[in-house]
């Protein structure tokens, strides 16, 4: 017998909750409970009294999956909002990436071209290493990781993916 | 105003929500809650607190109260084991919508995270298997979360709340008021349903040929008068209806449209009519696996209509058409009100009823007598002949007995019918009957038991006993782990691993040594005579009524199989299942 995987179709949902201690635990845990998978997930406080977070939440699910995601969501007591910003519509989605990418030579020049061609910025430099910081769709952060790899990649740290909508109403 | 101990706030603001009654099990964690109860119990309203013998127990006898009167169940443990023994019940709540309380004892906030005696990361264990929980970090917060937890444990979708309280905070001192109605910021259920929607539910209903209603647990949770109104709705449009086991009791058995329970153990008319339908409208039910049957052929020719307080239910399982998002009990009022209004006539609907009378006629409930033995569903009818006139209170475990009670007991009215649904917890049936017997004192109540399910929580026959609560236990003993076998007998040719119930206690004895009586039937003759025994006898008895050893329970979907392919008799089960099936649960 094999088990049998259905068609899915990634998402990015913003969900606004009441920052209370351990509502990171009830959405991660639901993700795992019911089986659903996280992509990427960030999370900080929105709000000037530091009372709501927003969670960025990139999930891939078949549609009546990704319909259950949201109501199960929805139904958590500290959740205010759950917006798919994919279903929405136009929106943003940028991640920041901090590389660290070591090497002398042709290398190092190369690696300070192409982090110009990518707009990253140099946020930390010594003899022989740069960290860049660059921030962009995470298509645009995988190339460029993809071409350091080649001259001296050592290091990376990425944020997830934060989005937005686009216009002048919140989503 | 002064102040108070987070013990004193607790029982105070228990007290303010109407609170009666509390099962629970002392513990270091909570001893100074057990002083406050213990200091209050002299005065007026005071609450009554039940000491059980198992914390599982407290838990199951907290629903079982909730079940039958409508309110909710509160549940007292301390802190560690009193906790995760208190999580089986609590997941039960949760899968069968049962608005219940438990307030768990946790060790003092500065112990938290060192592996203190008895700690355990309650809010963690329970996150999933709760509709909320709250770890309660300061006396000042304790009264409104109290509050706000009944809020949220009998509104909406009803479930399970855990509040875990450290022992300062029981100890600490602040200022109490009762907060009043709440209105939460985030929590905010739909109970008003969309009346576009129910006109249009209504005019699809005018228009159908074969509608069918399937009710579930939530007409039961929204209260006696959903009961009602499914009734006039039924009378009116002349619908078939039938029920999840949840649901038992909403319309009365003895009413001509009823078609008995649907799905594994359903009816063949039930499950028939679902799947030759042309509309079916779900009341307060989830489309749950045990009811459906294989979805690809579950009612595949009709249009959907899903009515339920939960979003998160309506195309869970099964797509459905016309989804409508509120209370179910207000949802039937609206829709009288509105086929009323567009003088709508009484729909004829005599093909139809032609046909579902053609199904009945296979008689699927029937079953063969041989020799002496008692077949287990002749002792149920016997016992639902004997005491219907006094309207009792049936629970249940879980296994073969609970769906032969399921099947020949007729339940004329919700909150009668108590038994574990979503979950499967053996050893629900006795502390629910206690917790039932304690909502209605005066009622009769029966935990149809078998004889493994008995032992899970055979301790709370001294609970019982302590509070003189004359609880029956009727147990159809058939020496087998009933349901693994009959599954075995079907999956695994009747290779009976570790199903058979071996050195079983003499129950009769057993009961004795408790301070029950107890009554041994075995044969035929004995059955009558037995049941009346134990209805004449005024406290609590125990019945180990010896049934025929390999009766199976018919008729039976297996897993993952179209409500067409039912099947009604011993016959047809045999022989190895392939993996697929195999993999079903």
């Amino acid at each position: 017998m094999h088990i049998k995987e259905e068609t899915k179709e990634r998402h990015t949902l913003a969900v606004i909750v009441d920052n209370e201690p351990g509502i990171l635990a009830r959405i991660a845990g639901l993700f795992t409970a019911r089986g659903y998978n996280i992509e990427s997930l960030t999370v900080s406080e929105i709000t000037e009294d530091n009372r709501i977070s927003r969670i960025t939440i990139v999930t891939s699910a078949s549609a009546a999956v990704m319909e259950q995601i949201i109501a199960q969501l929805e139904r958590l007591v500290p959740v205010h909002k759950v917006t798919d910003l994919t279903a929405f519509g136009p929106h943003v989605e940028r991640e920041l990436a901090l590389v660290k990418v070591a090497g002398t030579g042709d290398h190092r020049i190369e690696a300070l071209r192409l982090a110009e061609v990518y707009r990253a910025r140099v946020v930390d430099a010594t003899i022989s290493s740069f960290v860049f910081e660059v921030t962009g769709g995470s298509d645009k952060i995988d190339k460029f990781l993809e071409l350091m790899r080649e001259l001296g990649l050592v290091e990376v740290a990425r944020t997830g993916i934060v989005a937005i909508s686009r216009g002048k109403e919140a989503a | 105003m002064t102040e108070k101990s987070g013990a004193d706030i607790l029982i105070e603001a228990l007290s303010d929500l109407g609170v009666e009654v509390i099962f629970g099990y002392p513990g270091g964690a909570v001893l100074p809650i057990y002083d406050a109860i213990f200091k209050q119990a002299d005065k007026p309203n005071a609450i009554k607190h039940i000491l059980v013998r198992h914390e599982q127990a407290a838990t199951h006898a907290a629903e079982g109260y909730a079940r039958s009167t409508g309110k909710p169940g509160v549940v007292l443990v301390t802190s560690g084991p009193g906790a995760t023994n208190a999580v089986t019940g609590i997941t039960d709540a949760l899968m069968d919508s049962i608005p219940m309380v438990v307030i768990t004892g946790q060790v003092p906030t500065a112990l938290i995270g060192t592996d203190a005696f008895q700690e355990a990361d309650t809010v963690g264990i329970t996150r999933h298997c709760t509709k909320h929980n709250y770890l309660v970090k300061a006396p000042e917060t304790l009264g409104s979360i109290i509050h706000e937890a009944f809020h949220i444990a009998t509104s909406g979708r009803p479930g399970p709340v855990v509040v875990d309280i450290p022992k300062d905070v029981q100890v600490a001192t602040a200022r109490y008021e009762s907060p009043g109605p709440i209105t939460h910021k985030t929590y905010r259920p739909q109970t008003q349903p969309d009346a576009a929607k129910i006109q249009e539910a209504v005019d699809m209903l005018a228009a159908a040929e074969r509608p069918v209603f399937y009710t579930g647990g939530g007409i039961i949770n929204s209260g006696p008068e959903a009961s009602k109104l499914l009734r006039e709705l039924a009378a009116m449009t002349g619908a078939p209806v039938t029920s999840t086991l949840m649901g038992l009791g909403a319309l009365p058995a003895s009413d001509d449209k009823w078609l008995g329970m649907l799905g594994m153990h359903g009816t063949y008319e039930a499950n028939w009519a679902m799947n030759k339908a042309d509309l079916i409208i779900a009341f307060g039910a989830r489309f749950d696996d045990r009811v459906t049957g294989r979805l690809d052929a579950f009612a595949p020719n009709s249009r959907k209509v899903h009515i339920d307080i939960d979003r998160s239910s309506v195309n869970k399982n099964v797509r459905v058409d016309l989804p409508i998002i509120g209370d179910v009990g207000i949802a039937l009022r609206e829709m009288i009100d509105c086929w009323k209004a567009r003088q709508h006539p009484k729909p004829d609907l005599t093909e139809w009823w032609n046909r579902i009378n053609g199904w009945r006629q296979a008689k699927c409930l029937d079953f063969e007598e041989k020799g002496d033995a008692i077949m287990p569903q002749r002792a149920i009818r016997a016992l639902y002949e004997a005491t219907r006139h006094r309207a009792p209170i049936i629970s249940t475990e879980v296994g073969q007995h609970q769906m032969w009670a399921a099947q020949h007991f007729g339940f004329e009215a919700p909150n009668k019918w108590l038994t574990s649904g979503g979950l499967g917890t053996m050893g629900y049936g006795l502390p629910a009957a206690i917790g039932a017997q304690l909502g209605h004192p005066d009622a009769l109540v029966i935990d149809i038991a078998g004889e493994a399910s008995i032992q899970m929580n055979i301790q709370e026959l001294a609970t019982a006993m302590q509070y003189r609560l004359p609880v029956k236990i009727f147990i159809l003993n058939n020496e087998y782990m009933g349901m693994v076998r009959q599954w075995q007998e079907l999956t695994y040719q009747s290779r009976y691993s570790e199903s058979y119930s071996d050195t079983l206690p003499d129950f009769v004895k057993l009961a004795e040594a408790y301070g029950w009586k107890g009554i041994k039937i075995e044969g035929r003759q004995e059955l009558e005579p037995g049941i009346a025994e134990m209805l004449a006898y005024d406290g609590p008895v125990l019945v180990d009524c010896r049934v025929a050893k390999l009766a199976n329970c018919f008729p039976m979907i297996p897993s993952g199989a179209a409500h067409t392919e039912m099947m009604l008799q011993a016959a047809e089960v045999s022989g190895e299942m392939d993996d697929e099936a195999k993999a079903l649960v």
